[in-house]
């Protein structure tokens, strides 16, 4: 019981809000202590863990991309083009783009797409744009709300799009999970049960998505009190 | 044969960049914090495999102390005014898309053309990690395109970049500092001892609540560990094979694939998948660090419902 140790020190340090990176390191040492591991050997399973992990952290090499492009005005550019779309609304916007990444990663094409590549530079601005041109200025708090959901729907989007293909790590890990207990099974036949709920999860964020624009702009359009 | 290590080298050099950068960029006040974080990331790149388990462990701790000092400011490189941006919008036009669109552009030359080739009987890029090696030739391409086409100046990328990485901040380093705990965490046996837990404590008479304990666990351990994929061998052989599938008859293929998705449900409700969760919003300066977990749990909660139904229904036929 005691291994479960570190956990806590993960939910309860991340509860409080300390510096998230301080709180696995000090969750690793809890937990390997508590496993009666020696100090220097959990440091050393730590440091093989995220030296084994480096490639986590590649895609970040889209910053300097996104960078240039924004101080070329992509930003500004991205709400521009969505100004002259008058017809696209905040909701429609977004749930085109949550097809468009579920569609594409069903086809395995994960990294066209992202919170760096696509989100920041040219999806959030373009969803801000979109209910600028009906509703005026935006609030502070809305701008945030907006951005926050524009991040939501790419994660929902990758999730449950990603699943349908068959190379993807997840379902190659159950294919090789199930076969170690004796069930052998084609990649093909789990990857169409991701389907009903790929679908599901279109028409459920789509309706969030829908309702979330109704509740701005009814806020936008309430006097000031 | 290309292999990881060339973009492991691209990425090391990128970070040296940013902290050399930081370290000459008088307008932060921390800069010296800055500049030995990225460094540190930049060492971890360019030399993780010779410094030893022991000395990358020691790094990581630099790390964590850098940033939960709080030594870690804001760069402030010379970039351009939103007034400036606005007119080079109007003057730049559609062109801007250019790099954009060059990155996936790219990556699918790489996946699909590339990635197939062989030189002397030897695949041109090594096969597992074709991805990530098409990513880092896409962001060269894409580089190189907003330099020319856009007309920044040449050190623009390693401003900006380090603009943009300096807003996520120590951020960008937790979803490989929480994998490297998963592997601690496995090191320890942590996934055993809640499987055992979850199988002995939990009722599972009918076949209702065999789904339900199955897809809320895969959905709960997912959000204590970070990731599906650590949750799913644990109790797809505690719960699902032995109960759902070998009891109750369920279908193998469904059983597992929903389960898996009960277990995305969960990433969307946790801290501990950072990247995410925890650094969009460090991106989108958003002020709630949770805001990007509060917009998705809703929907995460509802599908997770329609992930027990689907199988309830589907699974047992």
């Amino acid at each position: 019981m005691l291994t479960l140790l570190g956990v806590a020190v993960v939910v309860l340090g991340f509860a409080a809000r300390f510096n998230p990176l301080l709180v696995v390191v000090v969750a690793a040492m809890v937990t390997g202590l508590a496993a009666g591991l020696a100090p220097l050997q959990v440091l050393a399973a730590l440091g093989k863990g995220f030296n084994d992990n480096r490639l986590v952290t590649v895609a970040l090499l889209v910053y300097p991309v996104v960078g240039v492009a924004e101080r070329a005005g992509l930003q500004e550019r991205a709400r521009m083009l969505i100004g002259r779309l008058k017809g696209v609304s905040l909701a429609p916007l977004l749930i085109a783009y949550l097809g468009f990444r579920q569609i594409t990663a069903a086809l395995g094409l994960v990294s066209i797409a992202g919170q760096a590549q696509t989100i920041r530079p040219l999806v959030a601005p373009m969803a801000e744009g979109a209910l600028e041109a009906r509703s005026g200025e935006l609030t502070e708090e809305a701008r945030q709300a907006v951005r926050a959901q524009a991040a939501a729907t790419d994660n929902i989007g990758l999730f449950f799009g990603e699943d349908i293909f068959l190379a993807i790590g997840s379902i190659l890990l159950m294919v090789g999970v199930l076969a170690e207990e004796g069930i052998v099974l084609d990649p093909l036949q789990l990857s169409v049960w991701a389907i009903p709920s790929a679908v599901a999860a279109f028409v459920i964020h789509g309706a969030r998505l829908v309702l979330f624009e109704r509740r701005l702009r009814r806020k936008a359009a309430e006097p000031e009190t | 044969m290309i292999k990881l290590g060339v973009v492991y080298l691209l990425v090391g050099v990128m970070f040296g960049a940013f902290a050399v950068l930081s370290a000459l960029d008088g307008k932060n006040p921390k800069r010296f914090g800055n500049a030995a974080f990225w460094g540190l990331v930049a060492v971890s790149f360019l030399a993780g495999d010779r410094l030893g388990d022991l000395g990358n462990g020691l790094l990581v701790v630099g790390l964590a102390v850098i940033a939960g000092l709080g030594l870690l400011g804001r760069g402030q490189p010379k970039t351009t005014s939103p007034e400036q941006r606005r007119a080079l919008a109007e003057r730049f036009g559609e062109r801007l898309f250019a790099p954009a669109l060059t990155l996936p552009l790219v990556l699918m030359v790489g996946l699909f053309l590339l990635k197939p080739l062989h030189i002397d009987g030897q695949p041109l890029f090594d096969p597992k990690q074709a991805t990530l090696i098409s990513l880092a030739l896409a962001v060269i391409c894409a580089v190189a395109v907003a330099l020319v086409l856009l007309r920044q100046p040449l050190i623009s990328p390693f401003q900006e970049g380090r603009r943009l990485m300096d807003i996520v901040g120590w951020a960008a380093l937790l979803p490989q500092t929480l994998a490297a705990l998963g592997a601690v965490f496995a090191l320890a046996g942590v996934g055993k001892v809640i499987g055992d837990l979850v199988t002995a404590w939990l009722p599972m008479d009918t076949r209702a609540a065999a789904v339900a304990v199955y897809c809320l666990g895969m959905a709960g351990f997912t959000m204590i560990m970070g990731n599906a994929f650590a949750a799913f061998p644990v109790l797809t052989v505690g719960v699902g094979l032995p109960i759902l599938i070998k009891r109750f008859g369920g279908d193998p293929a469904a059983v597992a694939a929903i389960g898996m998705l009960s277990g995305f449900c969960g990433t969307l409700m946790t801290p501990l998948a950072a990247n995410f969760n925890l650094v969009p919003p460090a991106l989108l300066e958003l002020r709630d660090r949770y805001a990007v977990i509060k917009a998705q749990a809703p929907t995460a909660l509802f599908l997770l419902i329609v992930n027990m139904v689907l199988m309830y229904v589907l699974a047992f036929r």
